[in-house]
């Protein structure tokens, strides 16, 4: 099932790779994972199922490690002075897997894995993902030293700069560069089937982050300007309004772009009429007075005070709304009303939600360990004709060994 | 050897960055992406036409630096969609592409008449791929959204923050970078099933939903063990719950000569991970004092329970510190930091960025030459090329309508005398 099916990627467990992994494994490819015999140190990664600390419990292998098999090598002492291919026979039994493969998928110090596979076969697909890529340094990294060296964690923060800038939560900078990993295994696979040859991908996370800050990297590059975080929004040279409000519930709402037409204007005061709350409204005249107008171009506010007012009033509009409001009805109720925005949820309230479930994002995958059936979030991407996404849970330790190392 | 996707012709209606960042991607790699463009309200549905930041004193639709940034090596044309005319040449387009994007909202495309049923009326084999905000069906399909919505409503901004304040979310639209990711990625593996089966598809993608595929262990938390991550104490990014680890955090350093920025005096960070009792050890070495070798502290559980005390010593530690020199001494004992880098200091000052190749400079025919965001991969046989500005409106009218469709000069001619382009 799914768009990759037929493609075969060995992927060497490392924390850097195992997204990428993932992704390639739920569109269709058979990945299978090598492990050392006893498990991956990611397999000590919590949190864990019941707080049970154990190799076969951890959800930070679950996420990264389903529809992927998995087998166990050993293939240590990865030292390229005393690497002697012809003893080990797992380094063979490796060497025998790549070449029935048609990627690699590794995240080790450069050099170590292409000692240890020889000659890359011809059609062989070789990846990598490293801090620095191949030509580079291979030092000590995690996913918040890889956002702050990268530019995102310059980005993000609060308006008050005694705060620390912050690092955006769920290890997106490793998941960044394994997003660029899969576009390009997949160029390069695309590429192989003109040309019969695979290639080697070097991937650098400090590059891919590098071009995964807006304006952060384009507004230095072209203006020479310098952004500054501020809460919640948008990083700029200079300080802009603010765009979360927090609603009755507590949840907190992104507002977008404000209101600017007269459409917008007339829907916010026909909908506080609705609820009964125009006399509370103390901006409720001004507002009408923008039922006419075409639109209100924000540059040009300075010059006109009356328009000003009208957008002041329309921005006022939304958090009166939101001091009777849950977040996810006024977060509905401006949609619907034509108005960009989006309520804040938590991860959890996701999947909850009942769009994510119409289009059956919540994903059924069976534990029979454990018996239990658990929902994931599903996939990423929605292929109408070759559909893919997670479909089995992560393997334990050497639970493939006989029928992939047999040859299966 | 040519282009990694030189055989690649892409009949592309994407803007902004969740859907133009997709296909500078697959231009960088040589596939030929036809841009399409609205001649009668300038191609200003692409926001950031016309939109800051700026190279020079120069405003308009020519002069976005951003839609230069993500529209390089694309070509541009115009077709005045309102027009039968234009719509058979949109027609003709598509029957010689591979691939119609576009991350308009949804039902846009179905709207002017080449929804995916007319597509594959067109072209048996094509490959259609949409990409919006919450996808093309379910409740909230109609809804509006560019990346900051993505990413708040996929979780993504409420997980990115400190305990007892505002979500602090993300400070640009990563959801647009990696929804542009996404769309590639629909792209790419929907040409590779082509070539091995013969078969067009339809690939429906919601920013939102690969927004929330990006945040699997907090999920699983939640479905496994019933702990949501609106809880007390969260959320607390900085630090590392997935897997736990403590030190880990951004510390102020101390006060600095002014960069070439002209900043540096304060707003100065360092990341610190200890990834183990061991590199603890290490640290606390570096650390030399009575309270970094006090037991408690010796194990991650330990480390752990006092967090906030650990964390206001360390800051207290790093702030008589300068960021770059800390953070290379503590990589030399092998504890992962880094200096939290300015734009200048990363594109400028950083060896590692230079030498990758990672900022080219492209030619923009009103523009110049205005350096640019690269690809962050290598391949060794087929690597990317950026060298060629985004396209101005209807720069490339005359080539594409001449060697793609095959039309006279006269015929274009008549194309321009009656606004069909």
């Amino acid at each position: 099932m799914g768009p990759l099916e037929g493609v075969r990627v060995v992927e060497l467990a490392h924390e850097y790779v195992a997204f990428a992994g993932r992704l390639l494994a739920d569109l269709g490819a058979d990945v299978v994972l090598v492990e050392p015999p006893g498990g991956h140190p990611g397999r000590h990664f919590g949190p864990f199922v019941d707080d049970e600390p154990h190799p076969e419990r951890s959800l930070w292998w679950w996420h990264h490690h389903a529809s992927k098999r998995g087998v166990t090598l050993d293939l240590s002492a990865p030292n390229l002075d005393t690497l002697n291919l012809d003893d080990p026979a797992d380094r063979l039994r490796l060497r025998t897997l790549a070449a029935q493969a048609d990627v690699v998928l590794e995240g080790e110090e450069p050099g170590w894995v292409g000692a240890l596979l020889g000659e890359r076969p011809e059609r062989l697909i070789h990846v990598a993902i490293t801090p620095y890529g191949q030509a580079g340094d291979y030092p000590p990294v995690t996913d918040l030293t890889v956002l702050a060296a990268g530019g995102p964690v310059w980005s993000c923060g609060y308006d008050d700069h005694t705060l620390p800038p912050v690092r955006g939560g769920g290890n997106q900078g490793f998941q960044t560069a394994c997003n660029y990993a899969v576009m390009s295994v997949l160029t390069a696979l695309v590429a192989r089937e003109q040309t019969g040859r695979g290639q080697f991908v070097d991937v650098s996370m400090h590059a891919s982050c590098n071009v995964t800050t807006e304006f952060g990297s384009y507004t230095w590059l072209a203006a020479g300007h310098t952004v500054q975080r501020q809460t919640g929004r948008h990083a700029t040279p200079r300080p802009t309004e603010v765009t979360q409000v927090q609603c009755l519930d507590g949840r907190w709402l992104n507002t977008g772009v404000p209101p600017r037409t007269g459409r917008e204007f007339q829907a916010l005061g026909t909908w506080i009429e609705d609820l009964g709350l125009a006399d509370e409204f103390d901006e409720f005249g001004v507002l009408q007075l923008g039922y006419e107008v075409d639109y209100i171009p924000v540059l040009n506010l300075e010059d006109d005070p009356l328009k000003a007012e009208i957008f002041g009033a329309g921005r006022s509009a939304i958090e009166f709304l939101a001091e009777s409001l849950t977040g996810h009805d006024l977060f509905v109720g401006l949609q619907q009303r034509g108005m960009a925005c989006g309520i804040i949820y938590s991860p959890e309230e996701v999947l909850e939600d009942e769009h994510f479930k119409a289009r059956g994002f919540p994903t059924q995958i069976e534990h029979e360990d454990l018996g239990r059936t658990i929902t994931y979030p599903g996939s990423s991407l929605r292929f109408v004709g070759t559909p893919c996404g997670p479909h089995r849970r992560a393997p334990h330790v050497g639970e493939h060994n006989d029928e992939v190392l047999t040859g299966g | 050897m040519g282009g990694a996707l030189s055989h690649v012709r892409i009949c592309d209606f994407t803007g902004q960055l969740a859907g133009a960042g997709a296909t500078k991607f697959l231009a960088a790699f040589g596939a030929q992406v036809i841009r399409i463009e609205d001649p009668v309200n300038k191609g200003r549905w692409d926001i950031l036409r016309g939109a800051p930041p700026f190279k020079d004193s120069r405003r308009g639709v020519e002069f976005g630096a951003g839609f230069n940034n993500h529209n390089v090596e694309k070509l541009g044309i115009t077709l005045n969609l309102r027009t039968a005319r234009a719509k058979e040449l949109l027609a003709e387009l598509v029957k010689v592409s591979d691939v119609v994007s576009e991350n308009f909202a949804s039902g846009v495309l179905e709207r002017m008449g080449f929804g995916y049923d007319r597509l594959r009326e067109l072209r048996s084999d094509i490959i259609y791929v949409s990409n919006c905000g919450f996808g093309q069906t379910g409740p909230y399909g109609p809804f509006k959204s560019w990346g900051p919505i993505a990413q708040a409503v996929s979780g993504l901004t409420f997980q990115s923050g400190l305990p007892d304040l505002p979500p602090a979310g993300w400070g640009y639209s990563y959801m647009d970078h990696t929804g542009g990711y996404y769309m590639a990625i629909a792209i790419l593996a929907a040409l590779y099933h082509r070539a091995r089966t013969g078969e067009g598809q339809w690939v429906d993608v919601s920013c939102s939903e690969a927004g929330a595929a990006l945040n699997g262990p907090a999920m699983l938390d939640y479905t496994v063990n019933g702990r949501p991550l609106r809880r007390e104490g969260m959320p607390n990014s900085n630090r590392s719950q997935s897997p736990a680890m403590a030190p880990h955090g951004i510390y102020a350093t101390a006060s600095e000569e002014p960069g070439v920025d002209g900043l540096g005096k304060t707003d100065n960070w360092i990341a610190i991970s200890c990834r183990s009792d061991d590199e603890w050890a290490v640290l606390a070495d570096q650390i030399n004092q009575d309270w970094a070798r006090d037991q408690r502290f010796s194990m991650l559980s330990g480390r752990l329970g006092a967090e906030d005390e650990l964390d206001r010593r360390m800051q207290e530690w790093t702030s008589g510190h300068n960021r770059w020199k800390l953070a290379e001494s503590l990589r030399a004992v092998g504890v992962p930091a880094a200096a939290v880098a300015r734009p200048a200091e990363r594109i400028d000052q950083d060896r590692t960025t230079s030498e990758w190749g990672l900022w080219p400079t492209v030619i923009h025919r009103d523009m110049g030459d205005v350096r640019v965001d690269g690809l962050p991969v290598h391949l060794s046989e087929t690597d990317w090329s950026i060298e060629r500005g985004a396209p101005c409106l209807g720069e490339h009218n005359d080539i594409v309508f001449k060697d793609v469709l095959g039309l006279s000069a006269g015929e274009i001619e008549d194309l321009r005398a009656e606004g069909v382009i």
